[in-house]
Formats: C-alpha cells, structure tokens, sequence
C-alpha cells in the first residue's frame, strides 16, 4: 500500500516534470516571454479602459455596422442551413446504419474528415483566389467547413437514432427511402436541427476571422477602423458582435429547449 | 396521449369503414418549433442570397475556378518560399502556440471551475464565474488577440494571452461539470471528517475527475491547433498560418498552398485521432 502510494506520487512527479520540459521548450520556440506576459495585461486593461469604447463620434457609424453585422449573420445562418442538407445526403452514406455500399461509405467519410480537419482560416485563403473581396468567399468558407464538421455531427446522430428501427424496418421489406424518410429523419431531425444551430453559433464566431482574412462582413469593418487606428468605432463593433453571438445563443438554446 | 373516439364494433367483430385517416402525427410543441425553425432557417437563407454582396463575381465561374484550384493544391503541392525543415519548424511554433494555450488555459480554469462548480461553492459565486465565461467566449478569438496586440505588440505574447481566453472558457465549463458529477456523499463524509475546503478539492475532487479533465484538455489543444493556424494568418502569430497568409495574399502561389495544406491537414488527424482515442479510452 505505502509502496504503491509512493510510485503513484513519483508518476505524477514525472508527468509534471514531462509538462515543464515541453511547456519550456514551447516558450523558446515561440520566443514566449513570461514576464512581458505578465506586465503586458495590466497595460492591455489601462489601455482598453482609455482608448477602447465607443464614444458619440462613433456611435455615427452605427448604420454601417449594423448592415455589415446583418450581412454577417445571414451568410452564418445560409451557410450552416445550406451545408446541412448537403451533410446530411453524406451522413447517410457514411453512416454504418444507412450506408448503401462500403466504397461508397469509406468515400464519403474520407472526404468529410478532410473538410472538417482544415481549419476554415485556410478555406477562407484558397478561397480568396476564385471569389476574390466579396461575401461569397465568406459564404463559402464558412459553408466547407459547416459541411465538414455536420456530417461528421449527422453521422454520429444518424448512428445513435437509427440502429434498431432501421432493422426493423427493414425487416418489414421496407424500401430505403422509406427507411429514410419515415425513420431516420423524423427520429433524429430534433438532434441535427440542435446540431445546424450549433453550426450557425460557431459560424457568427468565426464570421469575424473570415471577414478579416477575405476583406468582407463584420470583420472587414473591424479591420478597417483597427488599421486606421479608431479604436472607439472598432470598440462599438466589437460589442456589436459580442451582442449577436449572445443573442444567438440565447436564441438557439431557447429553440432547443422547445424542440427537445 | 393520442386521444381519438374510438369506432364501434359491428356485430361481426370487423372494424367499420372510416372515411376519415387516421391521425398518426400530432402536431405538438415540440412538432411546432422543429417546423417554425425549419421555415425560419430556409428564409433567411433565400434572404441571405438575395442580399449577398455579390460585386460581381460570377458564381458558376468562381465555383469552376476553386474546383481547379483544389486541383492544383492537392495534387501538385511543392515548396518555393519555405523549405520542407522549414515549414517543419514553422508547424513547431504552431504547436508550441498551442501548447502554451492549453496550459495557459488549464491552470487558470483549474482554479475558476473550482468556484464555479455548485458543488463546491456557492450558487452566487457559480452563477457570475459562469456568466463571466460565457462572455468572454462572446468576443471572437481573434479580436481578443488584435486587442492585446496593440499593448504588448504582434506576436507570440499576444496571441497566446488572447488565445487563452477562450480555453479558459471552454475548459472552465468542462471542468466545472465534472467536478459537479463527483459523488455528493463522498464531499459530505469529508466534510464530515473535518477535511478542510482545499483538503476535499486536492484528495478528493480533483483525483476522482482526473481523467475527465485530461481528456478535455486535450480536446481544446487539438482545438487550439486550429485556431493557432488561424492567427498566424490572421492576427500576425507566426507560425506555418502565416506562410500560408503569405502565399495566399502577397505570392498568389497555390502549389506553396497546397503543401502546407497538407502539413497541417497531418498534424490535424493525427491530433483528432488522439483525442478520439482517449475519449475512447474514458468512456470504457
């Protein structure tokens, strides 16, 4: 027993130590300095409170946030609703319940673990190249990886829900449209519903990364008055943002709520 | 729950012709809010396209066009400003970015969750930390990164302090919950015993959800990974997402494009196939 409790305190000791060594060899990498960390946060704070609100000349450029903010929020919420229809023909395929063939699953699979593992930064980059400075770039970026991660999302959904009533299903002869339809979509259409409102949250998170990246929506204006140096108008934006994400998310969990 | 009359029998036992069908779905609240949200959902989007800023681009021309870009990044990738150590060197300081994050973000929510966890504080004090959470994960990463930018200058100080914010966030939430399914008895037999605050937090609390809490913390480093890349690209964090930032917006050079693509593509399965594996590993 005393034994035992003594490796238990030496195993941690050394995972600990493993965590300094690689925690250390990170700061040297990065060239990460502790101490102006540590000075740099109480400056941050004094300079926010003196240079970061909105003040009345700012408050004039309300009417070009707020359609910016609109034209956020709406390709947020066409691209997680158009992706999930899409998702949701490659979660059917994909799925181990509802695939149709194995070639046809492992494909389908394949190419939405690609779409989710690139981050939708460098969607945004290559998409750039086609589309260039317009609300399509964001639209679609935010589509590819909406795409990604709800297929990964319906699939796990689709597995859960299924299992047993398409086995019973299909043991009544049933077609697999009608399996599909009659079935799997009714029983699990509260969860991908809970999923495509996660999808429209995370997308207004990531509208603003996007806009800076592609020259467009909410993050375009951000990066314009940042640049310019006009931190009381970025400010209002900033809190414009922070507003539309809490509301979203007050909204879609009180969708959720009803739905469940 | 289905409330329907019910036919009367005939006199040989068969059930009556009805004309009517029978009900089988109900529209009920919940029925209700799935197809108002259905209906918003498809709205707003045919207004979203109707809206869109289009400036002209052509969409079957812009579709074609990434089609072929695709093409040329992921079947003929090739190096031409970074070299392959380098690019390799430049992944590492992404991952380093991480890594400081993570730890950053696990060692600050470690000691947040504790007070936001009801079992082990108050109702109070675990509604404001909470709330608190809650708004600092309303502000984009990427705009808590510009904003320290301006005080302690681009780089690697400022990005991971702004990185940190949401991990403290996230991991705040995650740890708080597991502390919160900790067995309620356990709590009271110490508290019985005269354990003090710290005592039942560091012997009992913290033991019993260690496992939980080790998966979720690296959960958010494979996050962190992602959103490292992005603010290399982004926010000027260094890192292989500003080769990519590069060649993107300054060389126009898709085949450099395409071979980081793939470093970070790697470095991103192998990540998930990690997590995946110790969520696993929990949940048996």
């Amino acid at each position: 027993m005393k034994h035992d409790l003594l490796f238990r305190k030496v195993q941690s000791l050394v995972i600990l130590l493993i965590l300094v060594v690689i925690a250390y060899a990170a700061m040297i990498i990065t060239q990460f300095d502790i101490i102006q960390t540590v000075t740099s946060i109480p400056k941050a704070i004094i300079w926010s409170v003196t240079n970061f609100y909105p003040n009345a000349n700012s408050l004039a450029k309300i009417p070009d946030i707020w359609s910016k903010l609109q034209e956020t929020l709406l390709i947020s919420i066409a691209a997680a609703s158009v992706a999930s229809i899409f998702a949701f023909v490659f979660a059917l395929f994909g799925s181990r319940v509802t695939e149709i063939n194995r070639v046809l699953a492992l494909i389908s699979r394949f190419i939405a673990n690609i779409f989710r593992n690139i981050d939708v930064s460098i969607w945004a980059l290559v998409l750039l190249f086609s589309f260039g400075q317009s609300s399509l770039t964001g639209y679609f970026a935010l589509f590819v990886a909406s795409f990604g991660f709800l297929t990964r999302a319906f699939m796990e959904t689709i597995d859960e829900v299924g299992a047993d009533s398409v086995e019973a299903l299909r043991a009544t002869g049933a077609s697999y449209i009608a399996i599909v339809f009659q079935a799997v979509l009714p029983m699990s259409v509260p969860q991908l519903i809970s999923w495509v409102l996660f999808m429209i949250e995370t997308n207004v998170r990531s509208a603003t990364l996007v806009g800076i990246l592609t020259g467009s929506g909410i993050g375009f204006i951000f990066d314009l008055y940042y640049k310019g140096m006009d931190y009381n108008s970025a400010s209002l934006v900033v809190l414009s943002i922070v507003l539309s994400i809490l509301i979203t998310e007050w909204i879609s969990n009180y969708v959720r709520r009803a739905m469940l | 729950m289905i409330k329907t009359t019910e036919p009367a029998l005939t006199g040989s036992g068969s059930v009556p012709f009805t004309a009517k069908r029978i009900k089988i779905k109900l529209l009920t609240r919940s029925a209700l809010a799935i197809r108002i949200t259905l209906l918003m959902l498809a709205l707003l989007t045919i207004i979203g396209f109707l809206t869109f800023n289009y400036e002209g681009v052509n969409f079957i021309k812009g579709v074609l066009a990434t089609l072929s870009n695709f093409k040329v990044i992921f079947l003929q990738p090739s190096f031409d400003h970074v070299t392959f150590l380098g690019a390799i060197g430049e992944l590492l300081i992404t991952l380093s970015l991480g890594i400081l994050t993570t730890l950053l973000g696990a060692i600050i929510a470690l000691f947040l969750s504790l007070f936001a966890a009801r079992n082990l504080s108050n109702r109070m004090t675990s509604n404001i930390v909470k709330e608190l959470v809650a708004i600092i994960r309303a502000v984009p990463t990427v705009l808590w990164v510009l904003i320290f930018a301006v005080s302690a200058g681009l780089g690697s100080v400022a990005a991971v302090i702004g990185m940190s914010f949401h991990s403290i966030s996230y991991l705040t939430k995650a740890y708080s919950e597991s502390f919160e399914e900790m067995d309620k008895g356990t709590i009271e037999a110490l508290e019985g015993c005269g354990a003090s605050w710290w005592q039942i937090v560091w012997q009992a609390v913290i033991p019993s959800s260690m496992t939980s809490m080790i998966s979720w913390t690296f959960i958010r480093f494979e996050v962190n990974f992602g959103i490292a890349v992005a603010m290399g690209a982004a926010a000027g964090a260094g890192g292989i997402g500003y080769d990519m930032f590069m060649d993107s917006s300054y060389y126009y050079n898709l085949h450099e494009m395409g071979a980081i693509a793939y470093f970070i593509l790697i470095v991103a399965m192998i990540l998930e196939y990690g997590s995946v594996k110790i969520k696993d590993k929990i949940r048996a």
